[in-house]
């Protein structure tokens, strides 16, 4: 069996003690310096700091508010490349593989977990020691990739998708754009509101219904 | 090899025209009917509920067919080697009962008159020689007005919201007055409107169009529908387009014809079946042969048969079964696969200064202009534009992941980093799109077949699309584009950003709409068409091909007119062809 491999995360850049009022203000609160460490389904320890590095520079924590980091995006993307998407279950991967123009998409052999390898390689294994700069540039030589597309994809994925997924911890990525969540009913609200702005502390979808809801990377294949 | 026990009818496909077809027959008749659904059983309320996730639903596409196990081929013209469509882009094709009639958007438009004439209409119009180059556009073999009693039933059954322009030919502001007429009132009034179609309504009337609310199959208030279904009114969650209702507001299959159909005793409904051939002998349908959910293949012997599939397998289905001519665009002869045709559209992006709680919606709230629908204005046509589309703007409820990172044209040099962060979060939910919805020509170079490499799952050919644009498409959306940006500006937009729906070539890989027509197209020739205008084989009387497989061509959002035309042929297969089995003249 493979050995349990972890990713340290600092609760105070991981998650919600960064949190907004409504009216989209940040607010930082006192957090006591934490750290805990989150188990990987798929990368190595080594491997999840340079995407995490990555992912940070694609969306950072700066002054506009909380980024991929904060978001925990590598947790969501550990968990999305070890689900059946990671190994292409729901693509047509039968050959001949051959080359085509852009408007009949990724014709790769490749799945999204050895796109990850590969793109691990190109970022190369000191990414995550490297100042900002040199991270941007690095990224920048690979922009047109298909690692990198998919790179910012999942960054963005990671950000706003419900946090079942393992990203969006503590809904930062929703109370950053005030975004409510999977809300049962606007019926009261709809045709009212124009040009005003209504917003509501956000819920995921498992608070919503109050009770457990599995993604689809859970499920095996 | 299992055989079972010989049934009346067995249905391939147990989405909107399958089950529509079983109901018909089950409520009217005695017969036995079988309908065969590859996906799996239907979903409750509760399981939509559970699936109001943007990733695995709109994002991983949850609700589709598992592209894994077959896909379609395409190249752009015949001269090119296809390659499959790897992963899904242009259209998301539900499975499982209900098909994609329970994922889809509800928008519950009607075709204008003149597209079931279209042929004589264009060429009365214009004569052929100002016409595209191997247009193939044909006639449907009946009128809108023998029509229109069968969009008024799917109106019903629906419950479409919406406000009627022309009723009995009498024009009312507020409807859409360019449409045809209607024989009755909507069932339900239109939606309240949300903020962004309203600044457009209020655009389009400053620009003298006739703004009108868009058709919509999700009811705007509780209803019972003829058949006695009771369904809600819309909550407005804005999970709609790419996931089921979780209160049933939608009109979907499994809300208004399984709850009939599970009380009718002849009614039986097996999922996890996958056809892989209709069988016939001396041309005469006599059962299917499919592969069931362990794995056996079994054979159903039935008296008829109705192909109820996507357009996509319908047509895939009689190839692989040698039920009909191929299509041969050299030469010009056969029937079986031409006339493919997708939707052609054009998108306009704008920013507004405003917050616009866009995460609110449903799937066919919105305003639209009729204006630019069917004949272009004449300075349209002598550039060369002759049908275009419907402009509008849809509230349709949009998820936090798909909408984030939009900014005007121009606004950041690059797609990721601090800039772009602080640009996306700036415009985030002030930002709204104008589409439109456009008709889409057959052209003789344009059809399907089965390819020669690739294959599904069981090792069958997969089917080959050849398709791409003409200059016709492209004009149609260069007109249009004008017009969506000037009712950007006349909305206030603050930066817009022009989305190239239709590029130079059609790709496989941007997300047009689930509407793929033709290939099993109706008409009132057997040398022109595959079935007759009830939808019956011209060959093989006892067969039947419902869905948008029988458009000759396709105006643009097609479920209503393909119920309308479902209703046609259910009532020429129970009144007429059970009394008569055989052709009908």
């Amino acid at each position: 069996m493979k050995r349990r491999e972890f990713i340290t995360l600092s609760t105070t850049s991981f998650g919600g003690l960064l949190v907004y009022t409504l009216a989209r203000e940040p607010i930082r609160l006192n957090a006591q310096e934490a750290k805990i460490q989150v188990p990987l389904r798929f990368f190595t320890a080594k491997e999840a700091q340079v995407i995490a590095a990555a992912c940070d520079r694609i969306f950072p924590s700066d002054d506009s508010g909380p980024g991929a980091k904060d978001a925990g995006v590598i947790v969501y993307i550990d968990r999305q490349l070890a689900g059946p998407y990671g190994r292409d279950r729901y693509r047509y991967t039968k050959g001949p593989f051959v080359e085509s123009s852009p408007e009949h998409g990724y014709q790769g052999k490749a799945n999204p977990q050895e796109i990850y390898h590969d793109g691990i390689q190109q970022l190369g294994p000191d990414f995550a020691d490297l100042d900002a700069a040199k991270q941007d540039e690095r990224l920048r030589s690979i922009e047109t990739t298909m690692f990198f597309r998919m790179l910012r994809v999942h960054t963005i994925e990671g950000i706003f998708s419900d946090p079942m997924h393992g990203g969006n911890a503590n809904l930062i990525g929703w109370q950053l754009i005030g975004y409510p969540g999977p809300l049962m009913s606007y019926r009261d609200a709809i045709g009212k509101f124009n040009g005003q702005p209504w917003r509501r502390k956000p819920m995921g979808l498992e608070q919503v219904l109050g009770r457990p809801v599995k993604g689809w990377e859970e499920e095996a294949g | 090899m299992a055989d079972l026990e010989h049934v009346d009818v067995v249905i391939v496909g147990g989405g909107w025209t399958g089950l529509l077809m079983a109901k018909e027959i089950t409520s009217r008749t005695s017969l036995s009917v079988l309908v065969l659904e590859r996906g799996g059983p239907v979903r409750n309320k509760a399981e939509y509920a559970a699936g109001m996730d943007e990733l695995d639903y709109e994002i991983r596409l949850r609700m589709m067919q598992n592209i894994a196990d077959e896909t379609v081929t395409h190249r752009l013209a015949g001269r090119d080697r296809a390659v499959p469509v790897r992963q899904y882009g242009s259209f998301h094709p539900g499975t499982g009962v209900g098909g994609s009639g329970e994922h889809w958007s509800a928008v519950a438009t009607r075709f204008l008159p003149e597209e079931f004439i279209l042929a004589t209409h264009l060429r009365e119009k214009y004569g052929s020689a100002k016409l595209p180059e191997n247009l193939a556009v044909q006639d449907w073999g009946f009128t809108y007005d023998e029509l229109e009693p069968n969009y008024w039933r799917a109106e019903q059954m629906m419950g479409v919201s919406g406000k009627a322009g022309n009723l009995r030919g009498t024009l009312i502001e507020g409807g859409n007055i360019h449409e045809g007429p209607r024989s009755h009132e909507f069932p339900n009034p239109p939606h309240p409107m949300t903020y962004m179609p309203s600044l457009f309504r209020n655009a389009a009337a400053d620009l003298g169009y006739h703004p009108f609310p868009i058709p919509s199959a999700t009811l705007s208030q509780a209803y019972r529908n003829p058949d006695g279904v009771l369904r809600p009114g819309c909550q407005y969650c804005g999970y709609c387009s790419h996931y089921g209702c979780m209160v049933g507001a939608k009109a979907q299959p499994s809300t208004t014809l399984l709850p009939l159909l599970t009380k009718r005793k002849n009614f039986t409904l097996r999922t996890g079946c996958s056809v892989r051939r209709l069988i016939h002998s001396n041309g005469k349908a006599v059962g299917v042969s499919y592969i069931d959910g362990s794995g056996k293949e079994i054979t159903q012997p039935a008296d008829a048969i109705v192909l109820a599939s996507w357009t996509i397998n319908n047509v895939r289905l009689l190839l692989l079964s040698k039920i009909g001519d191929p299509y041969d665009p050299v030469a010009g002869q056969g029937t079986l696969g031409k006339n493919l045709t997708h939707q052609v559209g054009q998108t306009v992006q704008l920013f507004l200064d405003k917050p616009l709680n866009n995460f609110m919606g449903s799937g066919g709230l919105g305003m639209a202009v009729g204006n630019f629908a069917g004949d272009p204005p004449d300075s349209a046509a002598s550039s060369g534009v002759f049908r275009g589309g419907t402009i509008q703007a849809n509230a349709g409820g949009q998820g936090p992941i798909s909408s984030f990172g939009r900014v005007p044209q121009g606004e950041v040099r690059s797609n990721w980093g601090s800039e772009w962060k602080k640009a996306a979060l700036n415009w985030h939910d002030k930002e709204a799109e104008i589409i439109s919805r456009d008709m889409h020509f057959a052209y003789r170079q344009n059809y399907m077949d089965l390819d020669p490499t690739y294959t599904d799952r069981y090792g069958d050919p997969l089917l080959r699309l050849t398709l791409d644009w003409t200059d016709h498409e492209r004009r149609q959306a260069e007109m249009l584009a004008k017009v969506e940006l000037s009712l950007a500006k006349a909305m206030g937009a603050k930066g817009v950003r022009s989305i190239e729906v239709i590029g130079s070539h059609y790709s496989a890989a941007a997300y047009q709409g689930t509407h793929i027509q033709g290939g099993v197209i109706m008409g009132d020739s057997p040398d022109q068409s595959v079935v007759n205008p009830w939808l019956q084989h011209w060959h093989m009387p006892n067969l039947w091909i419902v869905g948008g497989s029988c458009f000759p061509q396709n105006e643009a959002t097609p479920t209503l007119t393909i119920l309308a035309v479902t209703y046609r042929a259910a009532d020429a297969f129970v009144d007429r062809y059970l009394k008569r089995p055989g052709a009908l003249a």
